[in-house]
């Protein structure tokens, strides 16, 4: 794979007025990357991403591309294209117009034009559609011209704002693996900004979790999956039962909390708050669904938590109990189906376990809203 | 029962509205082609063409139209510029500021053409003093005055029109353009203005019909160079011929084919959008098959329609000599002016032997015949009312009345004296009878 063109953001940041958009963000892209910034709406991902293609000048900090400050280059002299999230497809122009805009910009004739048109055209899966007019396409099929629109002008960095975002499901699945493959085939850098980590994970080399500005996490999907830096990344990237309480004891890379409701139970620290945390400090522990499972009745120990089932669902490839711990804590455990027998639990009292490395303690934080 | 009244009266509702429309329009394009010199539609004389004729003789009005035109061009190109500039920059400004900016840029529309006829006036002739320049430089230049005075609102109306469509506008499109590598330029004239042209369009047709009917500001700049509202209005002050009606018919016409043609043209775009949604891509990228030009739209043949009338109606205009009806016209017209004349001149006998014989009556049982001499007793001249010896004679008699509106006629019979139009009123015995 071709080296690629780096982008590095250098204590970014970004405010309009009193409001800071962006807190001292510190990242570095790889070339040939596929990158991720993953949060919710309104967390300043956006922000970045028009700080990079050149729409926003930094308050404070530097954007470098390939090495180069960007400070004072306008949008049209970066070696960036932009994906919009709605596309902007110019409507008055036909689809081999729209792609090969970039070319007309560099005053090259019909002819080139149409033939680099019939190229990408192929490359997307959508042959011969150039003549076209973009409302005359499907939302998926939009999608692709804006790609090869962005292509087409060779950019070293393909910056994408949440791009699927309007697609159905469906359309959705189907375009994660084809961006995932069209990034492999060109080798150039994707800076990537969803709030929808299914999106992030599946095709991310790496990821940002962002919150309110601020960068909690850059990892590979599977780190921020498996071992989460803040509470915040913890409970927004898939699934989790958070249990609070405050450390009782250190054991090296492990600890034993006292839960505010479930009893002592030992986890272990997240491996960019090890040596961080102390006795007496408020923590918080995740567990993932999947990562439970129902023990013997009667079990007990500082990996053991009693529930009570309130109802069960069968969602396919797992079975989800919706249970109560002690003190009403509500306690998802995730049950793979690979076909065994399924007793009904409702109503009683079971007993759940699991193990200490799936269960990550990080500081007490704020967690990702519903 | 119910339903079908309310169905009737709303069809008698859209009658009346139409006739209130335009039956004004349609009154005045018939009597373009009505002989008489007055514009009238009854009597209906002969079908003459002349008033065309004799339209484009005025020199006074095809000098008006050329003004006019000038004008129009001007006050568009200038409106649609400073209109879109408006537009632009109304999408530009601070948010606080925008409300304020709205009204201080429409307020032209609301100040009266009037006072902006006039301030231009005296506005750019102050500049000009200011400059030093002669009466005879640009700046006081009739079509320059009128351009500037009427571009002064015209551009406003024009910034509504484009605001309206800026607005649908997405900014993320010039966006898209400067990030591919376009300049500032090169996105507003590639993306914004291609985006624009149907507003643009819009604004410009507006501009030309405000400015070529524009009367109130035209009237205090248009110095040297009249326009064809400005000599109308001169000319309505001298009496109404035809052949403004004619003029009137052909703008009428005028309007009604662009209507069409504008009608059949958008009814094309929306076939062809039609046709190439159905189309395969093979069809696409050679040469698609479209529909006809006259199928499924109907205003395109309407316009054939109008433009074969229009045609055959010139042609007819030219072979047609209405000398012969107009003549029949005038003969008969003459008869009958004959018949009146004999008619009144009879009745005017009639009255003249009663009279004779009222006031032979009279005299015989009131007076002496020696008073019949006038003048001749003071007492006599107030209580005689029936004769014609007071101040003001019988002037008010109606059938002197008559006599007066046959005035200019040849009148055979010679008065009766102190019979006439005055009376006696001049007559130097019944002037002494006042003393």
């Amino acid at each position: 794979m071709s080296a690629g063109v780096g982008v590095d953001l250098e204590n970014l940041w970004i405010r309009f007025g009193d409001f800071v958009a962006v807190r001292d963000a510190n990242v570095n892209i790889n070339g040939g990357d596929f990158f991720s910034f993953l949060g919710p709406s309104g967390c300043g991902k956006t922000t970045i991403l028009r700080a990079v293609s050149g729409f926003l000048d930094p308050s404070e900090g530097r954007v470098l591309i390939g090495g180069n400050d960007m400070q004072g280059i306008g949008p049209n002299k970066r070696p960036t294209a932009l994906i919009f999230q709605n596309l902007a497809l110019f409507p008055l122009m036909k689809v081999w117009e729209n792609i090969t805009f970039s070319m007309e910009i560099n005053g090259a004739n019909a002819k080139e034009r149409r033939k680099r048109a019939d190229e990408l055209l192929d490359m997307i899966a959508l042959p011969g559609q150039g003549d076209k007019l973009p409302s005359e396409l499907s939302g998926g099929q939009r999608q692709r011209v804006a790609i090869a629109r962005a292509l087409c002008a060779e950019p070293d960095v393909l910056l994408l704002d949440e791009p699927l975002s309007a697609l159905d499901l469906k359309l959705r699945q189907h375009m994660r693996t084809e961006l995932r493959e069209i990034q492999q085939r060109v080798g150039i850098t994707f800076i990537y900004i969803t709030h929808d980590q299914g999106e992030a994970l599946t095709m991310s080399d790496n990821i940002a979790v962002m919150r309110a500005g601020v960068i909690d996490q850059i990892a590979d999907g599977k780190t921020i999956y498996n071992d989460p830096n803040t509470a915040f990344a913890a409970s927004f990237v898939g699934e989790n039962n958070v249990f609070r309480g405050k450390i009782k004891q250190v054991m090296g890379s492990e600890a034993l909390i006292e839960t505010n409701r479930s009893g002592d139970l030992v986890a272990r620290i997240s491996t960019a708050n090890q040596g961080k945390m102390k006795v007496g400090d408020d923590a918080m522990m995740f567990i993932r669904p999947e990562a439970l499972a129902i023990a013997p009745d009667g079990a007990t120990g500082d990996h053991f938590v009693t529930a009570r089932v309130n109802h069960e669902e069968f969602e396919g490839n797992v079975f989800n109990i919706f249970t109560e711990g002690e003190g009403g804590k509500e306690i998802k455990v995730s049950i793979p189906n690979h076909g065994q027998s399924f007793q009904d639990h409702t109503g009683q009292n079971i007993t759940l376990e699991y193990e200490t490395q799936n269960a990550v303690l990080v500081p007490a934080g704020e967690l990702a809203a519903e | 029962m119910n339903n079908s009244f309310l169905r009737v009266s709303i069809w008698v509702y859209l009658a009346i509205f139409f006739l209130y429309l335009l039956g004004p329009l349609v009154i005045m394009s018939v009597t373009a082609f009505n002989s008489s010199a007055f514009p009238r539609m009854t009597p209906w004389e002969c079908l003459t063409f002349q008033w065309f004729g004799e339209l484009f003789q005025d020199q006074r009005i095809l000098n008006g139209i050329k003004n006019s035109l000038i004008i129009g061009a001007g006050t568009v190109v200038l409106s649609v510029a400073m209109g879109l500039a408006g537009a632009l920059m109304l999408t530009q400004i601070w948010p606080k500021l925008r409300a304020t900016y709205y009204t201080v840029i429409i307020a032209p529309i609301l100040i009266p053409g009037v006072v902006l006829g006039i301030s231009t006036l005296v506005f750019w002739d102050r500049i000009n003093r200011m400059l030093g320049l002669g009466a005879d430089s640009f700046l006081s230049n009739g079509i320059f005055l009128t351009v500037i005075g009427q571009s002064t609102f015209i551009a406003s109306y024009c910034m509504l029109v484009l605001v309206a469509r800026l607005q649908r506008y997405d900014i993320a499109l010039t966006e898209a353009a400067l990030d591919l590598g376009a300049s500032h330029a090169q996105a507003f004239r590639k993306i914004l203005l291609p985006f624009m042209r149907p507003a643009i369009a819009s604004a410009a047709v507006l501009a030309f019909l405000a400015s070529f009917e524009n009367y109130n500001t035209t009237t205090f700049t248009f110095g040297e160079y009249p326009t064809l509202t400005i000599e109308l209005a001169q000319k309505v002050r001298y009496g109404i011929t035809p052949s403004i009606s004619a003029l009137a018919f052909i703008i009428v016409a005028l309007t009604v084919f662009f209507a069409l043609l504008n009608e059949a043209k958008l009814k094309r775009q929306e076939l062809v959008a039609a046709a190439r949604k159905n189309a395969t891509v093979e069809e696409l990228a050679g040469k698609i098959k479209l529909p006809s030009f006259f199928s499924g739209n109907m205003a395109a043949v309407l316009v054939v329609v109008f433009a074969v009338a229009t045609i055959t109606v010139i042609g007819t205009a030219t072979a047609y000599n209405p000398a012969q009806c107009i003549a029949d016209v005038r003969e008969q017209k003459q008869l009958e002016a004959q018949q009146r004349i004999d008619e009144l001149r009879k009745q005017r006998e009639e009255q003249r032997r009663l009279r004779e014989e009222e006031r032979k009556q009279r005299f015989e049982g009131v007076f002496e015949p020696g008073d019949l001499q006038p003048g001749t007793t003071e007492e006599e001249a107030e209580p005689d009312t029936g004769t014609n010896n007071s101040g003001f004679g019988n002037v008010f008699a109606p059938n002197t009345l008559g006599g007066d509106a046959e005035e200019g006629e040849p009148e055979p019979e010679t008065p009766p004296a102190g019979n006439g139009g005055f009376g006696g009123a001049f007559d130097p015995n019944s002037l002494q009878s006042d003393d």
